[in-house]
C-alpha cells in the first residue's frame, strides 16, 4: 500500500485516488476521491455538489484551469510519472503563490525521500509514497537541509532575512 | 573574493551529509541506479568510461591559492595526481572512487568549495569573464552579480529537474570573453543613461547538436529584478521546455519553436507576477556582495615598467611570451598573465598537482593569492606587477606553463574525448596533440597569428567546436572515428557558428587538413588580417578547394 505523509508525519489516507476515470460511473460512491482534471472540468457541477472531491494534475496540465474551482477543492494532487520530470514543482508554486490555494497539495507518482525537501519548499504538504519506498525513512528528508538561499513557499530569500536579523539586533 | 559566512558553511555541510547518506543507500542497494543517477549528477559525479568523473565547481572561474592547493591535494590523494580544467571553468577529476566522493566533498567544504549542480538537468556553474575586476574594458565588475546568481541557483528547489542542463554566463566588459551569446542565458552588465546598473538579457544560445546564437529578450533589466527575471525564465522553461526528446530539450529549442518574440512575451508575463516581489534584490545586498571583491593594495606605479620593456627588447623568448600571454591591466604598471595549459604532449586543460601547487606559490608571491580559470582551459594570474613578469616567466618555464601560444593555433580548446568520456564518438586529445606537434615552429605559429581551434569528441560540443575559427568534431562512421571540420566560427561580440566544409577526415589526415587551411589563409591574407577575417572576406570556398584537392 502506498503510504501518505501529511504535515511531516505519516497519516491515514482518506482519499481514493482515481487514476482512470472518463465518466462519473467510474468514480466510487461514498468515499472521498481525487479525480483526473479532464473529468473534473467536464463534470464540475456534479463534483462540487458531491463534495469531498479533489483533482489531480498531470505534468502537462495547467493549474490556471482550476483558478475558479480552488475554493471547492480540499486537495490538489500533482502527478510525477517520473520523478525527473520537474514540472510539478512549478505547478505547486503557482497554486500556492499566484493563486493562493490553501488546501492540501499532494504529490503522487514516482516520488521518494530524495525529492521531499524540494517539493515541500515548493508548497507540497502531503506526499503519497509509492510501494517499495520507505515512508518512515523519508520523514528524515525534511530536515536534511535546514535552510536555503532562495525564496520558496515556506520562506523569504536569505538576503531579506539576513538584513532583518541585522536590523533587529 | 567571496568568503563563506556561517550560513554558506552550514548549507554546504548539510549538502555533503545528505549526499553521503544517498551514496550509502545506493551502495547498500536501497537506491536503484535510476534513482541515484540524478542525485549524484547534482553533486558533480558522472559514471565514465573507466571510472567516475567528478566535476568540482570553481564559481565564475575564480579561486584562492588555498583552494587551488586543496584541489592539488585532492587530485594527488584521491586521483592520479592531475586534474582537467574544463570549458565551464571547473576542475574535473577522471579517476576518483564513488565511495570516496563524500569525503572529497567534505574536504572541499573545508575550503569553501563544492560540486553542487556541476552536472545534471539543473542550473550549472555560472561562468564569467576570466579578467573580471582587472580588465581595462570593464564597464561593471561582474563578480558580485555572479555570486548573487550562484547563490540563487544553488539548491534552488523549483529547478532541480529541468528538461535539460542550463548554463548561464555573465560579463561586464565591452569585449565579450565569455561566449555570452552561446549560453542558455547570457547576461551582459550595462549602465543606462543615469548610470544605473542593469542587465541585457540574452536567451536561447547554445552549442550541442543544434548550435544557435542567443536572442536579446530584454535590453535593460534593472539589477534589482535579476532574481525575479531569472525565476521567470526558468519557470517558463521548466513548464514548457520539451521533455519528449533529449536532443530537443534545451531552452534554445523552446525559444526557436515559440519564436524569440513570443518567448520574450511569455517571460515578461511571468515576470509581471514576480516583479517587485520578495526576491527583488535590495541595494544593500549588492553592496554586501561587492564588499567581498575589494581592490587589492596595488602599488602606485608610474605606468609601463622600464625593466619589463628592456627585457622584451633583450630576450626574444620572453618577448614572444609577453606578446601572447600578457594582457593589459586596468592599473598602471600591472599586467594580467595567462598560464598556458596547452603544451604539446599534454592534454589541453590538464594540470598536475605539482603544477597547481607551484602556481599557488607564484600567485601568493606575485598576484595577491588569487588564480583564475578560463573557459579556454588556461589559468590566469590576475595582478602581476610588470617589473615581476620576467621572474614569473622564468619560474613558469621549467613548470611547462609558459608556452607562448595564448590565442594561437596550438591554444587548442578540447574536451576529454573518447579516451575518457563515455559519450564521445571519437578521441580528441591525440588529434589535438598531433596538430600541436605539426605547428611546433614557434616563429611560424606566431606568424600565423590568432586562430581559435576547438575540438569536441561528440555532438555535445564540450570543446565548443562551433565557435572555433577552426572547429573539429569527432563523429562515428560505422564504428570508426572520423573528424568533421568547420571554419568561420567565432566567440566574442561578433559570435558566429562555423560552417562545415565537407566530408569528414580520418584521424591521421587531421594535421594535414589544418595545415592546408592555414596555407590557404597565408596565401590570401591581407596585412593585419586574422584567419577569421580572411575567412569572412573570401568565404569558405578557397579553403574547401585546397583541402579536398589534395586530401583524396
Amino acid at each position: 500500500m502506498p503510504r501518505l505523509i501529511r504535515n511531516r508525519a505519516l497519516a491515514r489516507d482518506d482519499y481514493a485516488l482515481v487514476r482512470d476515470a472518463t465518466s462519473l460511473a467510474d468514480v466510487p460512491d461514498a468515499v472521498a476521491v481525487i479525480v483526473p482534471l479532464p473529468l473534473w472540468l467536464e463534470r464540475r457541477g456534479a463534483f462540487v455538489a458531491r463534495g469531498e472531491t479533489g483533482v489531480w494534475l498531470a505534468p502537462a496540465d495547467d493549474p490556471a484551469t482550476l483558478v475558479r474551482d480552488l475554493v471547492h477543492l480540499p486537495v490538489i494532487a500533482i502527478d510525477f510519472p517520473q520523478f525527473t520530470d520537474g514540472r510539478g514543482y512549478s505547478h505547486a508554486r503557482l497554486l500556492r503563490q499566484r493563486y493562493h490555494y490553501q488546501g492540501e497539495v499532494r504529490s503522487i507518482g514516482d516520488v521518494g525521500r530524495d525529492q521531499l525537501h524540494y517539493l515541500a519548499q515548493c508548497g507540497f504538504d502531503a506526499f503519497l509514497i509509492p510501494d517499495g519506498r520507505n515512508a518512515e525513512d523519508a520523514l528524515a528528508a525534511f530536515d536534511e537541509l535546514s535552510d536555503g538561499y532562495q525564496a520558496s513557499v515556506l520562506r523569504a530569500p536569505w538576503f531579506r532575512r539576513r538584513q532583518a536579523i541585522r536590523v533587529t539586533q | 573574493m567571496y568568503r563563506y559566512d556561517d550560513f554558506d558553511h552550514r548549507l554546504v555541510r548539510e549538502r555533503v551529509a545528505q549526499f553521503r547518506d544517498q551514496t550509502r543507500r545506493f551502495i547498500r542497494g536501497e537506491l536503484s541506479e535510476d534513482e541515484f543517477r540524478p542525485l549524484r549528477l547534482q553533486n558533480g559525479l558522472y559514471i565514465q568510461r573507466h571510472a567516475p568523473m567528478f566535476r568540482i565547481s570553481i564559481p565564475y572561474g575564480l579561486m584562492s591559492t588555498r583552494q587551488l592547493r586543496k584541489l592539488a591535494d585532492i587530485a594527488r590523494r584521491y586521483d592520479r595526481g592531475y586534474g582537467h580544467f574544463s570549458t565551464r571553468q571547473n576542475l574535473q577529476l577522471n579517476w576518483p572512487r564513488l565511495e570516496d566522493v563524500p569525503d572529497i566533498l567534505e574536504e572541499l567544504a573545508d575550503v569553501e568549495m563544492h560540486a553542487i549542480q556541476t552536472s545534471g538537468n539543473d542550473v550549472r556553474n555560472i561562468t564569467s569573464d576570466h579578467f573580471a575586476g582587472v580588465a581595462r574594458d570593464e564597464v561593471v565588475d561582474p563578480r558580485p552579480y555572479c555570486e548573487l546568481i550562484r547563490q540563487w541557483a544553488a539548491l534552488h528547489p523549483e529547478f532541480a529537474y529541468l528538461p535539460r542542463k542550463f548554463k548561464i554566463a555573465v560579463t561586464g566588459a565591452s569585449n565579450d570573453r565569455t561566449a555570452v551569446l552561446l549560453h542558455d542565458i547570457g547576461l551582459v552588465l550595462v549602465k543606462d543613461k543615469t548610470g544605473d546598473v542593469g542587465f541585457r538579457v540574452i536567451v536561447g544560445g547554445g552549442m550541442g547538436r543544434t548550435p544557435m546564437i542567443g536572442h536579446v529578450i530584454r535590453e535593460f533589466l534593472p539589477r534589482a529584478e535579476i532574481v525575479n527575471y531569472l525565476d521567470a525564465i526558468l519557470r517558463t522553461y521548466n513548464r514548457f521546455g520539451r521533455r519528449d526528446n533529449k536532443w530537443k530539450a534545451r531552452i534554445k529549442i523552446l525559444v526557436k519553436e515559440r519564436t524569440p518574440d513570443q518567448f520574450a512575451r511569455d517571460v515578461e508575463d511571468e515576470w509581471s507576477h514576480l516583479r517587485d516581489g520578495p526576491s527583488t534584490v535590495p541595494d544593500h545586498e549588492f553592496e554586501r556582495l561587492a564588499g567581498h571583491f575589494t581592490t587589492p593594495p596595488y602599488d602606485v606605479l608610474p605606468g609601463d615598467d622600464a625593466s619589463y620593456k628592456a627585457a622584451i627588447a633583450d630576450n626574444r623568448a620572453f618577448a614572444n611570451w609577453a606578446s601572447r600571454n600578457v594582457h593589459a591591466h586596468r592599473v598602471p604598471g600591472y599586467a594580467i598573465v595567462t598560464l598556458s595549459l596547452k603544451k604539446a604532449g599534454v592534454p589541453p586543460g590538464d594540470a598536475t598537482s605539482e603544477q597547481m601547487e607551484a602556481i599557488a606559490d607564484l600567485a601568493d608571491a606575485y598576484s595577491y593569492g588569487e588564480v583564475g580559470a578560463t573557459h579556454e582551459q588556461n589559468l590566469v594570474l590576475r595582478d602581476v606587477r610588470q617589473r615581476d613578469l620576467f621572474t614569473v616567466w622564468s619560474r613558469l618555464r621549467p613548470l611547462g606553463l609558459a608556452t607562448p601560444n595564448i590565442g594561437l593555433l596550438t591554444d587548442i580548446v578540447c574536451c576529454p574525448g573518447g579516451d575518457f568520456c563515455s559519450l564521445a564518438n571519437a578521441k580528441s586529445i591525440p588529434i589535438a596533440d598531433a596538430i600541436a606537434r605539426r605547428f611546433d615552429d614557434l616563429d611560424y605559429l606566431h606568424d600565423i597569428g590568432e586562430v581559435d581551434l576547438n575540438m569536441s569528441g561528440c555532438m555535445n560540443a564540450c570543446g565548443q567546436h562551433h565557435i572555433g575559427h577552426i572547429g573539429i568534431l569527432g563523429v562515428d562512421k560505422n564504428g570508426s572515428e572520423w573528424y568533421q571540420v568547420s571554419i568561420g566560427g567565432a566567440q566574442g561580440n561578433d559570435a558566429a557558428l562555423g560552417k562545415v566544409i565537407g566530408p569528414s577526415f580520418a584521424a591521421k589526415d587531421m594535421p594535414d587538413v589544418v595545415a592546408r587551411l592555414i596555407d590557404t589563409y597565408v596565401d590570401h591574407r591581407h596585412a593585419d588580417e586574422r584567419f577569421i577575417d580572411t575567412v569572412r572576406r573570401i568565404g569558405t570556398e578557397p579553403f574547401k578547394e585546397r583541402v579536398y584537392a589534395t586530401a583524396h
